[in-house]
């Protein structure tokens, strides 16, 4: 059907969702199942002198207790992205630990019991004799003479150094610079939070020795690949792996974690199916956490506001032990990005990924980008103020011309910004704004003590991560490939079945993948179904996280439909007695050109072709076809955010009064589906900026470890947003598509930072770190030059 | 403990440990896995239920105290079809990974049956206040209960 691609059809995902008859990890029940509850570390860095497993083992209703020596025949698990170019030195978990932990919340032993209650009770009834160990948590302070070390490949607990850019260049840029400006920032660690916790149920069959796996996972193929491979060292074709229907993940369920092999392992040991559900205080101490950075960034620009150099060292704590993916993050998604949506002819970066004695540190929403975009979009402001401009002048004066498209930022060896206008983002913000209203309102309202601010951040950020002969073990050290693959099948009857490799958990490709295919093949949208998830039945995929699902998943379907509307071509000429090349294919009807009543349907030749009592010679049947994609470049998605806040200077309460965003992700399949996207991520960005923090004191211990400790954001802390776009294909791929998944997130957090640091700067605020929570607010204006006392 | 307790119109007797929580009693001895479990603190709703008419979050009540109860789950709201609240996300997409969704679906129509006219600050402030959700940034979900509201013709 024509006009499905760009249109806001309802979700087809939703009517179970809205029913209550959607099935999670937690719904999903199977005969004789019992249920596991893990042991967790109260210590961050401790030994394991004993574990004394036999009252709990007595209790009534325990079918077994388990320690780490119970599995010492299980791998570890792999870390599959380590840094790329350099030496890493990984140390990743086991099921259960067997002698040491490094975090709070590292498993140590395991209860099988009948309910989930009773396995609970046996926890507290198993005696470990703990030797704790002296800890740190902060990841400068870990690299530091005298610091407690975690591992003993990894001396001053550094896991990685990795740089990009030539340092003595941007030395140079930054003696000749009229202005330098240094700054130092942290980008505080956060919980991705999905409302969905973890969880895993495991079945094996003696017989055959196949396991069959449910899990909360973004990337059931690729759970699947390490599990085999890499921790039970059996072959791929043992196990199946399903992610049933995922609540949210985030980032945070992209990885392979202990749990998941864990009940694996028991499954096959105890003969029975065995289920693990996480708490969600579990989940915030034992599932990966996101960002934990800090910054030193020294500018140097000219006095026009040219940024001519930028140097960055950058701490990026790891966590106690590394998760599946997490050396990549603050190197390749990060340091490559710093240039933003900038032509800054030096930069250099340096990242230490550092262990700590916390909880693992990987992608969260963004992943990488948002934390190069806040870095970026600050210095813009930093040097607006030294420099005593405006700070849309600094922008726009910096911005890369939209002549220069596919720009080379250098430092990302070889790729390429694909396409982009940056000005015109920026204008239709100020368009939508009014800037210059907005300048005098906030002069005005500084005369009666009123503390509005603006804050903007123009943004670019790389998308439908791959090209894998780029992203892979010889460039950036990502330990496979980043291809997508889809199988499309027209049956007889003429619906149609879309398998993917992607994994979806609330983008909803149950329908936009459905329009690509309506559209391609002139049908109606409900006729085609779309799968996902499932290792029996769907072909290989790397998952979905990066934005990457529809700028290489869906293309793969798109490439895929093509040559499956091609041999559809070939038959309908065999049928209509024309030649191939005379043969349209239009609306969902084949015709010889010029002649459109004599036609076939789609279902007609799909029926012929199925059928197979008359096929051209040579011709197999049916129309069916399976494609892989590995594009050749990243997508680059990009825009300006604007937010307006009003600070109480009395309360140093953060009100947020309006918040514009103007995204790029190039052509746009179904543009409500992108609007929510949207939405949930800059309500995720400006979470980051005003309230969420994870909180580890000096022993290790996660303060904020409920929902009641951590600052999830509610409805009443945001007004309506107010969305545009503009619209740049991109040329990377057939569809035009950028992707959608994390603009908001990369966007958002420094532009209301930078809202809130405007609206005090008639007070000499300078900085203020993250969350900008009220007292700390409240607290800089006190301590400031202008402010104190006020 | 003997509970008999109602839920969607069917009355269940069950022996239980008094220790159960309503949630529990709802997804694990009666399979109304619809209602959802996101947190062990009360805060974020996805196990939002009707009890005797009111919203109630069901792992802050015992199965036993909810003995002789009236229960509407999100199973039972649309008796069979849509409640104008389900439409309501649907068309408004008020859901991404709906997990969530249950909770808000059932804290919504309860709020709607005090306040048939809400401003958008009311719902934000009041309709949407036990409720966490982490995918939709709250935005459609405010559309979605304002249409229910029309729909309703409150």
């Amino acid at each position: 059907m024509a006009g499905l691609i760009g249109s806001s059809i309802k979700r087809r995902e939703d009517p179970r969702l809205i029913t209550g008859e959607a099935r999670y990890l937690d719904d999903v029940r199977l005969p004789g199942m019992l249920h596991a509850a893990v042991l967790r570390s109260p210590y961050a860095h401790a030994r394991i002198k004993s574990i004394d497993t036999s009252a709990a083992a007595a209790l009534p209703g325990v079918v077994g207790v388990f320690t780490g020596k119970d599995f010492a025949d299980v791998n570890p698990l792999p870390c599959a992205w380590q840094a790329g170019g350099v030496e890493n030195h990984p140390n990743t978990p086991r099921v259960l630990e067997i002698d040491r932990v490094t975090f709070t919340g590292a498993g140590v032993a395991v209860v099988v019991a009948q309910n989930r209650y009773v396995a609970e009770d046996a926890l507290a009834h198993i005696q470990v004799d703990w030797e704790p160990l002296p800890v740190v948590v902060d990841a400068k302070k870990a690299t530091e003479p005298g610091a407690p070390q975690l591992h003993e490949n990894a001396p001053n607990n550094i896991c990685m150094d990795w740089s990009v850019g030539e340092e003595s260049a941007v030395d140079q840029a930054l003696k000749q610079a009229d202005v330098v400006i240094k700054h130092h920032l942290i980008n505080q660690r956060l919980i991705p939070t999905p409302m969905e916790p973890r969880g895993a149920i495991a079945q094996y069959l003696d017989a055959t020795g196949e396991f069959t796996v449910w899990m909360t996972s973004q990337a059931p193929h690729v759970m699947r690949l390490l599990m085999t491979a890499f921790v039970f060292g059996i072959p791929e074709t043992k196990m199946r792996v399903i992610a049933p229907q995922v609540g949210g993940g985030f980032g945070s369920k992209i990885f392979l974690y202990p749990e998941y092999c864990l009940v694996a392992a028991l499954a096959r040991k105890l003969h029975a199916p065995i289920k693990w559900m996480e708490t969600r205080s579990e989940n915030y101490i034992a599932t990966t956490h996101g960002r934990d950075h800090i910054t030193d960034i020294e500018i140097g620009a000219k006095r026009d506001g040219t940024i001519t150099a930028l140097k960055v060292e950058t701490y990026a704590n790891l966590g106690g032990i590394l998760s599946t993916i997490a050396p990549g993050i603050p190197t390749t998604l990060y340091g490559r990005m710093l240039s933003g949506t900038y032509k800054v002819a030096n930069i250099y970066c340096k990242v230490h990924g550092v262990y700590t004695n916390t909880g693992m540190v990987d992608a969260y929403r963004g992943a990488g980008r948002p934390e190069a975009t806040f870095v970026i979009e600050r210095v813009a402001d930093l040097v607006a103020k030294e420099l005593k401009m405006d700070v849309v002048d600094v922008r726009r004066k910096n911005f890369i011309p939209s002549n220069e498209f596919p720009y080379d930022p250098v430092i990302l060896r070889g790729l390429k910004y694909d396409s982009g206008d940056y000005q015109k983002g920026m204008q239709r913000a100020l368009d939508i704004l009014d800037y210059k209203a907005f300048r005098a309102e906030q002069a005005q309202a500084r005369q009666q003590g009123r503390y509005l601010g603006i804050g903007f951040s123009s943004y670019v950020e790389i998308c439908g991560v791959a090209p894998s002969a780029w992203i892979g073990l010889p460039g950036e050290g990502w330990g496979a490939g980043l291809w997508e693959s889809a199988n499309v099948r027209v049956h007889l009857t003429g619906k149609v079945v879309v398998t993917t490799g992607s994994q979806s958990h609330g983008q909803g490709h149950e329908t936009s993948v459905a329009q690509v295919t309506a559209e391609e093949l002139g049908i109606s949208v409900d006729d085609v179904i779309v799968q996902h998830s499932d290792t029996l039945g769907t072909p290989f995929g790397y998952g979905t996280y990066g934005s990457r699902s529809t700028a290489v998943g869906t293309v793969a379907v798109y490439k895929s439909l093509q040559r499956v509307k091609e041999k559809a071509r070939a038959l309908a000429a065999h049928l209509l007695e024309a030649a191939v090349e005379d043969i349209v294919y239009e609306n969902g009807k084949l015709f010889v050109k010029g002649s459109p009543d004599q036609s076939k349907t789609i279902q007609e030749v799909a029926g012929a072709a199925a059928l197979a009592y008359n096929l051209p010679p040579g011709m197999e049947p049916f129309l069916d076809d399976t494609a892989y994609y590995d594009p050749p470049n990243c997508t680059f998605p990009f825009g300006t955010h604007v937010c307006v806040v009003e600070v109480d200077a009395e309360t140093g309460h953060v009100q947020i009064k309006r918040y514009i965003a103007i995204d790029d992700v190039g052509k746009v399949i179904n543009p409500m589906i992108v609007e929510g996207q949207v939405h949930g991520g800059i309500v995720q960005g400006v979470a980051q900026a005003l309230w969420e923090g994870a909180i580890y004191d000096e022993n290790g211990q996660l303060l904020s470890g409920t929902m009641m400790d951590y600052a999830i954001p509610r409805a009443d802390f945001f007004p309506r947003f107010e969305l545009d776009r503009t619209e740049t294909p991109s040329p990377v791929n057939p569809l035009g598509v950028k992707g959608a998944g994390e603009t908001g997130t990369i966007a958002s957090t420094p532009a209301v930072v930078n809202a809130v640091l405007d609206a005090l700067s008639p007070l000499g605020v300078e900085t203020i770190d993250m969350p900008m929570t009220p007292y700390r607010v409240w607290k800089a204006i006190n301590e400031s030059q202008n402010g104190g006392g006020a | 403990m003997n509970v008999s307790i109602t839920v969607n119109g069917t009355t269940h007797t069950r022996d239980v440990e008094p220790r159960m929580l309503l949630v529990h009693f709802l997804r694990e001895e009666l399979g109304l896995t619809g209602t959802k479990i996101g947190c062990d603190t009360s805060q974020c709703g996805a196990c939002t239920i009707h009890l005797n008419g009111k919203a109630l979050k069901s792992c802050t009540m015992l199965a036993v105290q909810a003995d002789g109860a009236e229960i509407t789950t999100i199973e039972g709201l649309g008796n069979g079809g849509l409640h104008p609240m389900q439409e309501s996300f649907w068309e408004k997409h008020g859901l991404q990974c709906g997990y969530c969704t249950p909770g808000m679906i059932m804290a919504t129509t309860a709020f709607l049956k005090d306040h048939p006219h809400p401003s958008e600050a009311e719902i934000r402030e009041h309709g949407l206040e036990g409720n966490m959700c982490r995918c939709t940034g709250y935005q459609n979900i405010v559309a979605a209960v304002q249409n229910a509201a029309e729909k309703m013709g409150g």
